[in-house]
């Protein structure tokens, strides 16, 4: 218990002190991971929207895939990465292993599964609600996914809020890929790691508060910037 | 005037489901004129016969044949359905968005959204978003969101079924216009004072099938089958 109010209270101290590293660290978190999220949504997004209106053959096989892969352990996406970008990989030339472009990929490769899973099932039934006055109006297939987009835009904005929930608070896979050093990648889910790993709890877990600090943070700007739960909006 | 699309020829047209015959098969001849009102007991496949017409229900056989491709043909139609379908906008959007489909600037499609907003008696409205609005008010809607594109035919799949008389009274209205415009109204009910006081000639569908068709006059004065004599005095026909 000791240990958790000496956390509140160093966590207190670090954000009203502005330190410095703690500015650094956290400010690459975020930097990473909205890049992530971003480059995220904009392949998901469509992706979704794709599945959710167009019949091929192998489009249930493809759901889910992209289901299962929702659960992609973060150790195992790193890894990959890892060997791809490694010196002696296919992309070990482009020497992008060990800093933040590296944690952004491994990201982007985790929460694209995540967010097109949840938002392919709002636009699916979207699709369903808008389907008959759609055929009639003889929508082209492009014409149809902006559609079914823009008007589920508060569900999207939702799938990309709960990617950046997986992203900010994930460690396994940026851990490896960017390992962790300190002033080049070194951010928040790390360093509590590291903290941890060298005893010492109370500056983790002022590391850990902060970090759930700037989830609240960021989810109410969104949600405050979306408007939502607004009466009468979507 | 008639439009170019007329005169409508179907023949022998059917669709199936899982093999089931629905509708079908179907001969007639459509000229134009009017409007075209299509009755009959439920699931005699009145709805069917309208998207089938409108070419969003499949033609398992036969043919439908408008004067016109039927790129062109499905161009200058529009439907409104049973239960107005509306999009997750505002009213002004929703009514604009046929137009903005078609290439419109946003700016130039809100103002005649706006023009149709009024006419129909949504003018005071077109902020709200459209999932707020009644039952009467969506169905307005989904008229005015239909005729902005200026249609040579448009169905309406009983358009009134879960409105009340003032309501019903204004959708007629717009409707009674639109004819008077030459606009072709196909369109299926089940209230049979709206069938008289819109019809020009009357189709009755009775088992997926057409079992009369004559000129509104003639149908409903003298009914040429039992079955439409039955449905007219209000006996269960089946």
């Amino acid at each position: 218990m000791v240990d958790l109010w000496d956390g509140l209270v160093q966590a207190a101290w670090l954000v009203l002190s502005l330190d410095a590293e703690l500015a650094d660290i956290a400010l690459r978190s975020l930097y990473v991971t909205l890049t992530a999220l971003l480059i995220a949504c904009a392949i998901a997004f469509p992706l979704a929207a794709f599945l959710a209106v167009r019949r091929f053959r192998w489009r249930r096989t493809v759901i889910a895939i992209l289901n299962a892969l929702m659960g992609l352990p973060p150790v195992v996406v790193g890894l990959v990465v890892y060997v791809l970008l490694s010196r002696s990989g296919p992309f070990g030339v482009l020497g992008l292993l060990f800093t933040p472009t590296a944690m952004i990929i491994a990201q982007v490769l985790i929460l694209v599964p995540l967010i097109a899973s949840i938002a392919h099932q709002s636009l699916r039934d979207l699709w369903q609600e808008y389907h008959d006055l759609l055929i009639s109006l003889n929508v082209t297939q492009t014409q149809k996914m902006r559609t079914l987009l823009w008007d589920a835009r508060r569900a999207l904005l939702t799938a990309a809020l709960a990617g950046f929930g997986r992203g900010i608070g994930e460690v396994g896979a940026i851990m490896i890929v960017g390992g962790n050093i300190d002033n080049v990648t070194r951010v928040l889910t790390t360093a509590i790691a590291l903290e941890t790993g060298k005893g010492a709890f109370a500056l983790a877990l002022a590391l850990g508060f902060v970090l759930i600090g700037l989830t609240i943070v960021v989810n109410l700007t969104i949600h405050w910037l979306g408007q939502t739960e607004r009466e009468g909006r979507w | 005037m008639v439009s170019a699309l007329f005169p409508l020829h179907v023949d022998q047209a059917e669709t199936r489901r899982r093999g089931k015959r629905l509708v079908g098969p179907i001969d007639m001849h459509l000229t134009g004129t009017g409007a075209t009102v299509i009755i009959g007991p439920n699931g005699s496949g009145k709805t069917t016969l309208l998207s089938l017409l409108h070419g969003t229900t499949r033609l398992h056989a036969g043919t439908i044949r408008w004067q016109v491709s039927t790129e062109a043909a499905r161009a200058a139609q529009c439907f409104v359905f049973q239960r107005p379908i509306l999009l997750r906008r505002s009213v002004a959007d929703n009514i604009a968005y046929p137009l903005r489909l078609r290439g419109v600037g946003r700016a130039a499609a809100l103002a005649r959204a706006n023009e149709w907003a009024e006419r129909v008696g949504l003018g005071d409205m077109a902020d709200r978003p459209a999932p707020m609005l009644s039952g009467g008010e969506q169905q307005k809607l989904a008229l005015a969101r239909a005729l902005i594109t200026d249609p040579d035919v448009l169905f309406l799949d009983e358009p009134c079924a879960a409105l009340d008389g003032r309501a019903m009274r204004d959708i007629e209205g717009i409707l009674q216009a639109e004819k008077a415009k030459g606009t072709h109204l196909i369109l299926s009910t089940h209230d049979m004072g709206q069938a008289r006081r819109l019809a020009d000639e009357v189709i009755f569908m009775c088992g997926g099938q057409v079992v009369e068709h004559a000129p509104a006059t003639t149908f409903f004065e003298a009914p040429g089958t039992p079955q439409a004599r039955a449905f007219l005095n209000g006996d269960i026909v089946e």
